[in-house]
């Protein structure tokens, strides 16, 4: 026994997992059941008033499930995890522990549009008013400060354009106003980018895309960080305040620093609903084992195409934060010195017509609406994902007419130039 | 002892070499953390003693409870202490007056009094500070990874299979595991600012 800290690939492949004691299977098994054994009544007792450590209903919680929130939780470097049944689940759950009717989050403009969607609909319902700011601006956070903001929600790398959010800087917004910064870290993965040595108080991701990384698998996680203070002020009585569904246990005062974790499990999870498959959890299980090294290939070969097409004459702008002139360049350096990514965006001087055509061209790079997979893959939003929206509305979320959008894979990056090239003079 | 990030080893060894622990501020009500933490470690064979005034004449889970900490008359190896910051100066005086000394005053998650702390070891008592003697346990046995908790441990070994009521091995680690340096940082800040 030592107190020597292990790197990032072993706890990528060790983290949260042991040999099963009962069968000594190494590789972690798939607990495919809906329900858990109790020893005897008091023991339900126990499990059901958060007493007792174990397993009641695989709504709540799943062996299988658990080894997965344990090693993103050791990835990201936080205290506790939830894993959930996608990222959406994941968002719908974490702003659930934070706001009541009528409150308000500060939201990055630069999102995936899905959460955009999420945010500016859905969540009205509830209720839940989003106020956007722009994550190229801190100070525009700032100002959407309200009495009844609770928290504050960005992307570390954002889709679609892969631009880079300065974590560190909006989280000095947010611990002044008192209230969480939530960073979704989806296209960066703590390989690239750990929010929480940054600032961030809760993580999420979407573990469809790099995580599980091939394209196989939807879930979501939750990570909680362990550093926010919720007792103070009442202002998250969620965790603050002694709760009725548990006869009035007060989370934060019985499960300190992953309080949040347990409150998205015992209140979110619990009671909306969105588990996680066990199978889908061991496949994104297996995925993480290899992490690291997809995802220096993908940067890697993001960084060679993003070359190429920025010397292509029917190209008319890249928008890649890995190369030197680009804007986001800078963040890029401090916060993913690793590599920027592989998502990314780039114009065509052909306009809309030209960006249909070439995902048409295509061979190797798949038509689809899916970042995060080892294969290659290409949408042109104006056509797609954003087809709904007006030319003005397109181009301010970065989905112009003549802009693509790449996910590039772990393929060879000799083939997927290839591709592009001949697909670009067709 | 730096009481801001406690090495697991000092922690594990207080959990293995304790066996008897006085609760202060033990309290019946079945939702109350004290409740949860006295019933796991009673669970997991720690010879538990309820310190309650307001209890006296009662008994929690089949342990009469005493008025405070000299009515125990014997012995404890570890005083666990349930009150607020501003309640642990006069019970760690109360604990530097037990003849023989108790190894160990543990407080609980929340509780920080670094002047009481600072007499204590003084006195030679190892201290700890902010945590929660069960979710430690839990935590180095790798019994709350259920929850989804980074236990901070890694282990390629087979463990025994889990039986009701057993206590649990503390020794898994083979190499550190996930660190929450975040975490740590957090609880110092609003140490320092209180
Ligand atoms: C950055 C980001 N966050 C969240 C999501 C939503 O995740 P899911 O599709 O797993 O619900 C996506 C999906 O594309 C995403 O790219």
């Amino acid at each position: 026994m030592s107190d020597r800290l292990p790197g990032f690939s072993t706890l990528a492949v060790h983290a949260g997992a042991q040999p099963d004691p009962t069968t000594g299977a190494r590789a972690t098994p798939i607990y495919q059941t809906t329900s858990f054994v109790f020893n005897d009544a008091d023991h339900a007792a126990s499990l059901f008033g958060l007493q007792a450590f174990g397993n009641i209903y695989t709504r709540i919680g799943n062996p299988t499930n658990a080894v997965l929130e344990e090693r993103v939780a050791a990835l990201e470097g936080g205290t506790a995890a939830l894993a959930v049944a996608s990222g959406h689940a994941a968002q719908v759950v974490v702003l659930q522990q934070l706001l009541q009717p009528g409150d308000e989050f500060i939201a990055a403009r630069k999102l995936y549009g899905g959460s955009i969607n999420q945010f500016a609909h859905a969540f009205k319902s509830f209720g839940w008013n989003v106020v956007w700011a722009d994550p190229d601006d801190v100070a525009s956070f700032e100002r959407a400060v309200t009495p009844r903001t609770k928290a504050i929600f960005i992307e570390s790398i954002a889709n679609p354009a892969g631009s880079i959010t300065d974590i560190e800087a909006i989280s000095t917004v947010a611990r002044k106003a008192g209230m969480p910064l939530i960073v979704d870290n989806t296209l960066a993965s703590p390989y690239l980018i750990r929010p929480i040595d940054h600032g961030a108080d809760i993580v999420v991701h979407s573990l469809t895309k790099f995580l599980g990384g091939h394209g196989n698998s939807l879930g979501g996680i939750i990570v909680d960080a362990g550093t926010f203070d919720w007792s103070t002020g009442g202002k998250y009585p969620m965790l603050s305040e002694p709760r009725p569904e548990y006869h009035g246990i007060r989370l934060q005062e019985t499960f300190g620093n992953f309080a949040f974790a347990i409150a998205c499990r015992v209140l979110g999870l619990r009671d909306l609903g969105p588990a996680l498959s066990p199978f889908n959890a061991f496949m994104i299980l297996t995925g993480i084992e290899t992490l690291p090294l997809r995802m220096q290939k993908h940067c890697d070969n993001a960084k060679a195409v993003a070359e190429f097409l920025a010397g292509h004459s029917a190209v008319s702008a890249v928008n890649y934060a890995g190369l030197a002139s680009d804007k986001y360049n800078q963040l890029a350096r401090k916060y993913a010195p690793k590599g920027a990514g592989a998502v990314f965006t780039f114009s065509l001087k052909g306009g809309y017509d030209a960006g249909v055509n070439l995902v048409s061209k295509l061979q190797l790079f798949s038509h689809l609406a899916n970042v995060g997979d080892t294969r290659s893959l290409v949408i042109h939003p104006a056509s797609t994902t954003h087809s709904q929206l007006d030319d003005a509305a397109k181009i301010k979320s970065g989905a112009g007419p003549d802009v693509v959008r790449l996910s590039v894979g772990i393929e060879d990056k000799e083939d997927l130039i290839a591709d592009l090239e001949q697909a670009l003079s067709t | 002892m730096n009481h801001d990030a406690y090495p697991d080893n000092y922690i594990r060894s207080i959990l293995n070499s304790v066996k008897s622990i006085a609760m202060v501020g033990a309290s019946p009500v079945n939702v109350r953390p004290s409740y949860f933490a006295f019933k796991y470690l009673a669970q997991r064979g720690y010879d538990m003693i309820p310190v309650n005034p307001g209890h006296v004449g009662k008994d929690l889970l089949g342990k009469p409870f005493v008025a405070s900490l000299r009515d125990i008359g014997r012995p404890v190896d570890m005083i666990d202490i349930f009150r607020n910051s501003s309640h642990i100066m006069p019970i760690v005086d109360e604990a530097l007056a037990l003849d023989p000394l108790p190894k160990v005053i543990w407080m609980q998650l929340g509780a920080r009094d670094d002047a009481a702390a600072e007499k204590a070891e003084a006195a030679g008592i190892k201290v700890v500070m902010n945590r929660c003697p069960k979710i430690e346990y839990g935590r180095l046995s790798s019994e709350i990874s259920w929850m989804g908790v980074n236990s901070r441990t890694l282990s390629s070994k087979r463990p025994p299979a889990p039986t009701q009521g057993m206590r649990l091995s503390l020794n898994r680690m083979s190499v550190g595991g996930g660190e929450t340096a975040a975490s740590d940082r957090a609880a110092k800040n609003k140490s320092e600012q209180s």
